[in-house]
């Protein structure tokens, strides 16, 4: 399998297509905004929080498949999850990514390894971490 | 003599490696064009055998070195037409250039409420500068509008050049579309008005046929890196009795005549707007280049660069479903081409194209305005030089049609 196949599998196509949790929200308690200078993506991150725990998250952006797909992967995998965890997943996902890690996402983060391929194509790492650079502004590290 | 494409090639080693196993298709020259040997090799032997700081040494080296770097001027200014060689300045970059007219030239001569007319169309180098002068002196932008097919609106170009503008600053062709604009008819609407010229020619020069006299340039910018030569080498053409009012606008070395504790005078030109030691083995380097392209002749590349656009455009047309950016008019036109596909982000496609060894440019190009003006986040962009051949095009096809498979669940029909 080729890169290029390995990398556009179905479930990244599929989030592209139909993003998950996309949207503005009118009242939210976290909002950030990121963007990748050199070559335009944008990501918009809404979170509504209930004590420690995301209670909805949403996002809106533009780019390429990879960065929209990763956004919609985020909002989906820390719905309902609490800020440690989304702490958790984050230093995970980018370990996976920047610093060549194993990724050992449990079953219900499967959907993230899809994106490990981007490793072979540092170009493209910048359009992967968009969001999770985001969702780091956002909480704080 | 002929055009030999397959010489020409031979005279380029990057073109016969190969990209993720697969040959080298570039198509990416309007960022930066590839080097013939003959470039590479004056670099080399000006390291191996000529290297000394130029205008200071008084031994052989140093002279030899000088000698070249100031032949390399001349040949700058027999290239595009100037009167003599002093009105050439070297920079860094076009951007370089650019700034270097906004921050003397424009600083002490735009004021409070003139105006400065750029284009729609304009790469953010020949954009952002203005915009700093404008905040700083309270001045103001003015665009002139883009057609549809992304030629100029002309229409009312009175209006928009008024007797307020005193600089009128645009490309000679886009580095997006390829446009080349009608500069004669802007340039006698500048003149009613008194106001300067400045022509941004990094994507002109390199493929046009160009006399900064007979085309009556106030202002010339460009670079070296996109006409064969190394990078770091940016030009300044500019009349010279503008360049004789131009202060510096870098203090340091070689641009001073005497320097006292507390003051100095400066420099003639060009030395008063060269601060410092300059790229030596670029400038020496870029006169290799441009005695390559004399070589080949200018009017040749322009040809052959017609006849790919012409064979790419039909190509890409029988394809079917890509969105092409730009006009058909050829005689309007450059060899670089913009597209897209409908629903699939540029970026995804140079990605799989470049797993094809294909090297296309991908994203806003530095003109984010012009995408604003399209609604679009991008484009795909695959630009020609005199090396490049119709193989490239129908490799660049295989690729597309790669994209195609790939994400031909998510394309709109």
């Amino acid at each position: 399998m080729s890169l290029s196949d390995s990398l556009y599998q179905e479930v990244l196509l599929d989030h592209y297509q139909n993003p998950r949790h996309h949207g503005k929200m009118e009242q939210f308690h976290l909002h950030q905004e990121g963007v990748n200078p050199l070559c335009g993506d944008e990501v918009e991150l809404y979170l509504k929080l209930n004590g420690d725990i995301i209670s909805e998250i949403s996002f809106v952006g533009k780019g390429c498949s990879i960065s929209q797909a990763s956004a919609s992967m985020l909002t989906d995998s820390l719905y309902g999850k609490t800020i440690s965890e989304a702490k958790s997943l984050l230093h995970q996902f980018k370990g996976m990514l920047l610093e060549d890690k194993v990724p050992n996402f449990s079953e219900e983060y499967e959907d993230l390894e899809s994106l490990e391929a981007v490793k072979k194509i540092p170009a493209r790492i910048k359009c992967a971490t968009l969001a999770w650079n985001t969702l780091e502004k956002a909480i704080g590290k | 003599m002929s055009f030999d494409l397959e010489k020409i090639r031979r005279d380029f080693p990057i073109l016969s490696t190969q990209m993720n196993g697969k040959p080298l298709v570039f198509l990416d020259s309007a960022a930066s064009s590839q080097k013939p040997k003959s470039v590479i090799d004056t670099i080399r032997k000006y390291y191996e055998a000529e290297n000394a700081n130029i205008h200071r040494g008084v031994y052989y080296l140093s002279q030899k070195a000088t000698e070249k770097y100031e032949m390399a001027r001349i040949k700058t200014s027999r290239f595009i037409g100037a009167a003599c060689a002093k009105v050439v300045i070297f920079t860094r970059n076009t951007t370089e250039s650019i700034n270097l007219v906004a921050q003397s030239w424009g600083r002490t001569n735009i004021h409070e409420g003139d105006e400065i007319v750029l284009t729609e169309l304009e790469h953010h180098s020949n954009l952002v500068p203005w915009q700093m002068l404008a905040q700083e002196k309270q001045a103001v932008l003015k665009f002139i509008p883009l057609n549809q097919d992304s030629t100029l609106d002309l229409t009312n170009l009175d209006e928009i050049i008024t007797e307020r503008v005193k600089l009128v600053a645009l490309a000679q062709m886009s580095n997006v579309t390829g446009t080349i604009h009608d500069l004669s008819a802007i340039i006698r609407r500048a003149r009613e008005v008194g106001a300067k010229v400045l022509i941004d020619g990094a994507q002109g020069i390199c493929h046009l046929p160009t006399n900064v006299q007979k085309e009556d340039f106030d202002f010339y910018a460009f670079s070296a890196h996109k006409m064969l030569g190394p990078t770091g080498v940016g030009i300044l053409y500019a009349k010279e009795e503008i360049l004789d009012t131009m202060p510096p606008w870098m203090g340091g070395g070689d641009m001073i005549s005497k320097v006292w504790k507390d003051k100095s005078t400066y420099a003639d030109l060009p030395a008063r707007l060269e601060a410092g030691t300059p790229n030596i083995s670029g400038v020496i380097g870029f006169g290799a280049a441009l005695e390559y392209l004399e070589s080949v002749g200018m009017q040749e590349i322009r040809n052959h660069e017609l006849e790919l656009l012409q064979y790419a455009l039909d190509r890409l047309e029988d394809f079917g479903g890509l969105e092409l950016y730009g006009t058909n008019d050829l005689s309007k036109r450059g060899g670089v081409i913009s597209f897209n596909f409908p629903g699939v982000h540029p970026h995804d496609v140079g990605s799989i194209l470049d797993e094809e060894g294909i090297a296309i440019r991908v994203g806003h190009h530095c003109a984010q305005p012009f995408m604003d003006f399209k609604g679009i986040a991008g484009t795909c962009r695959a630009s020609f030089y005199l090396y490049n051949t119709k193989e490239d095009v129908d490799s660049l096809l295989v690729g597309l049609k790669k994209v195609k498979e790939i994400f031909g669940r998510v394309l709109k029909r």
